[in-house]
């Protein structure tokens, strides 16, 4: 029996087709969410049974997740994206006790208990300031994608940014260049205040080992390394880390589905 | 379930503006209220009907934005909003306003509101433990008392308070019956339905007439057979005053498919701490409205008590605590109310908002995860 979970986030939707026995992973998908979160779903999860070899009336039971779980007209349940990364990392990484899930809009840190439920969790507040939009946004400021980001700031030496917000750190970030700072030197400054503002979720969830490390940013390893050394923490991102959720996702279908 | 005596006060609340405009036709004078501080026996006392007025609306917050600054919490925005905006009837009607010193956003704003209307403010000690405080807060009684006495032309004697305790003790055993109806499993009434019922109870001209009216709620809602439908996890609200227009957070957490038990704050429980009745009266006065355990009292160690007796006299199964934007004093108390209700092992959720709509998708997947953690 196979199942899948769909993710749609802010920026990407993703989604994963599962063995719901072995729970072995059959497909992967992504594509940007763009302007209709419930296309983009149909979308992905058509890409990820394609390349599992599987149509649609195989799949036993969609779970949704993110911020368009409510528009997916396939999902047989909506979990939210707290729960579905914890299970997903755990899943990815059986030793997690900790999930650092950077998102579009907004971060979340997830304490795990010891059988990997959800033991607690703390969300960034409505500031941009330490989520995966504050990136891309501060990238194309200097005119770097975010693999040329991620490179540039590993070669850097960190500026120190006063702005965490994003509408002053835009504005800083143009001074700064003005005065002929170097933009290797400003995208680690760039990181190194996003592991700042991070911290601060801290207070209520510490931050404990094995933390794992989701989101689409866990892709870049440059980028996983300075704001594991930013925070101060050792930081796992398994290669399917940004299909954290979906994954999380399809494993709640895969028990409900049985 | 629907409940006629529900229905009839709803349908009754609708008719209040007309009863108030009536009212002071006859001669009867409106006295407004905005906090749980200022003493309804005075203004009762005095012949008056107090108003507990309304900073629960986002729609007059632009407004007052014109005046206070952007980065305030709500609760004191909207009021001014609807002062400086004329759209409050009760507002309108109202011959004085009685303030007081809770939070420093508040005092300030009273002073831009005390332009519009004429307004008692009552400096409010906040170290409710020293024997001092209790002492200047009875005085602040007396200037009040005087204060009327003058603005409507009446004297006050002991009599008139101990008549107007008497009553208003009255209304807060029946608020408090109707709250209580929520302690049976599952809980009679929605959060919402409690929320409605605790907020528009506030707007009555005539403390007889609600009084009877929450008196038939109970007798109604606790003589309905009980539905055995499961309610979802039981969750207590703390914190901030919330009502209607201000209601978003009650509302998610029931669409989340969990129920509002218990309101811990200005709007629910904390209104029903009786005033003693064997001693003077400005005395029992001063004490009973010194020990309101809001945020802004320091140390603040009765909330602490209440929330400890809530929680298990409501059987909680979780704890909300709401606290609006800029509100220092609940937003920094929410890491000891953290504290004491993890320690007690229950679930604990901050969640610091506007009256916005702003970030309702993000309210729900913190209220829904929230959820979710605890199956
Ligand atoms: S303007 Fe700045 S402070 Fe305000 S929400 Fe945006 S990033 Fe945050
Ligand atoms: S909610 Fe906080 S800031 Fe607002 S009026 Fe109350 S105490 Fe003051």
């Amino acid at each position: 029996m196979i199942v899948a979970g769909v993710d749609v986030g802010s920026t990407g939707a993703k989604a994963v087709v599962l063995d719901a026995a072995t729970g072995g992973i059959l497909g992967l998908a992504e594509a940007p969410t763009g302007f209709s979160p419930p296309k983009a779903g149909e979308e992905v999860l058509e890409a990820a049974l394609a390349k599992a070899g599987f149509a649609r009336g195989d799949v036993a039971s969609v779970v949704g997740t993110g911020y368009g779980r409510v528009s997916l007209p396939f999902a047989a349940r909506r979990v939210t994206e707290i729960t579905c990364h914890a299970r997903g990392a755990r899943h990815l990484t059986p030793e997690a006790r900790c999930v650092l899930d950077i998102g579009g809009q907004d971060s979340k840190l997830i304490a795990l208990h010891a059988d990997g439920s959800v033991k607690d969790f703390v969300m960034n507040d409505k500031c941009a300031a330490g989520t995966g939009r504050f990136i891309q946004n501060m990238a194309a400021v200097l005119g770097l994608d975010l693999d040329e980001f991620g490179a540039a700031a590993a070669r850097g030496q960190p500026v120190s940014l006063s702005s965490m917000c994003a509408v002053f750190a835009e504005t800083e970030i143009i001074g700064l260049t003005a005065q002929g700072a170097r933009v290797d030197d400003l995208a680690a400054g760039i990181l190194a205040s996003v592991a700042r503002r991070l911290k601060t979720l801290t207070g209520r969830v510490p931050l404990v080992p094995v933390l794992v490390f989701t989101g689409g940013l866990a892709r870049n390893p440059d980028m996983t390394a300075l704001i594991a050394q930013g925070l101060g923490v050792e930081l796992h991102a398994p290669p399917e880390a940004p299909f954290a959720g979906a994954l999380g996702a399809a494993l709640i279908a895969a028990e409900t589905a049985t | 379930m629907a409940f006629a005596s529900v229905e009839r006060l709803k349908t009754a609340a609708e008719k209040n503006p007309l009863v108030v405009k009536e009212a002071k036709e006859k001669g009867k004078k409106i006295v407004g209220l905005y906090c749980l501080y200022s003493p309804a026996e005075i203004a009762l006392a005095a012949g008056a009907a107090p108003m507990v007025l309304c900073g629960t609306r986002n729609d007059s917050i632009a407004t007052a934005e014109e005046t206070l600054p952007r980065n305030l919490c709500p609760l004191i925005k909207s009021s001014y909003g609807f002062a400086v905006q004329g759209t409050c009837p009760y507002f309108s009607a109202s011959d004085i306003i009685v303030a007081d010193t809770t939070c420093d956003g508040k005092k300030k704003m009273f002073e831009y509101m005390s332009e519009i209307k004429p307004l008692h403010l009552l400096y409010l000690p906040h170290g409710p433990h020293l024997p001092e405080a209790r002492v200047f807060w009875a005085a602040e009684m007396r200037r009040l008392v005087e204060r009327l006495e003058k603005e409507f032309g009446v004297s006050i004697g002991e009599d008139d308070l101990a008549k107007a305790i008497a009553l208003a003790n009255r209304e807060r055993a029946a608020l408090k019956g109707l709250m209580d109806l929520s302690r049976q499993k599952p809980a009679p009434l929605s959060g919402m339905t409690m929320l409605e019922l605790l907020f528009k109870s506030g707007f009555f001209a005539d403390k007889e007439e609600i009084i009877d009216m929450l008196e038939e709620i109970v007798a109604e809602v606790s003589a309905a057979p009980q539905n055995g439908a499961s309610e979802g996890p039981r969750v207590l609200l703390t914190g901030v005053p919330v009502g209607m227009g201000s209601h978003k957070v009650v509302k998610l957490i029931e669409d989340a498919g969990a129920r509002v038990v218990a309101f811990e704050n200005c709007t629910g429980y904390k209104k029903t701490l009786p005033v003693a009745t064997d001693k003077p009266p400005l005395e029992a006065l001063a004490e009973r409205y010194l020990a309101t355990p809001c945020s802004i009292m320091s140390p603040n160690t009765a909330r602490f008590d209440l929330l400890d007796e809530m929680i298990r006299d409501f059987s909680a199964d979780a704890v909300v605590d709401l606290t609006w934007q800029a509100c220092h004093t609940y937003n920094v108390e929410a890491g000891k109310v953290r504290r004491f209700v993890q320690d007690k092992g229950l679930p604990y959720l901050q969640i610091e908002t506007d009256y916005s709509e702003a970030d309702t998708e993000q309210l729900k997947v913190r209220i829904e995860a929230f959820l979710e953690m605890m199956h």
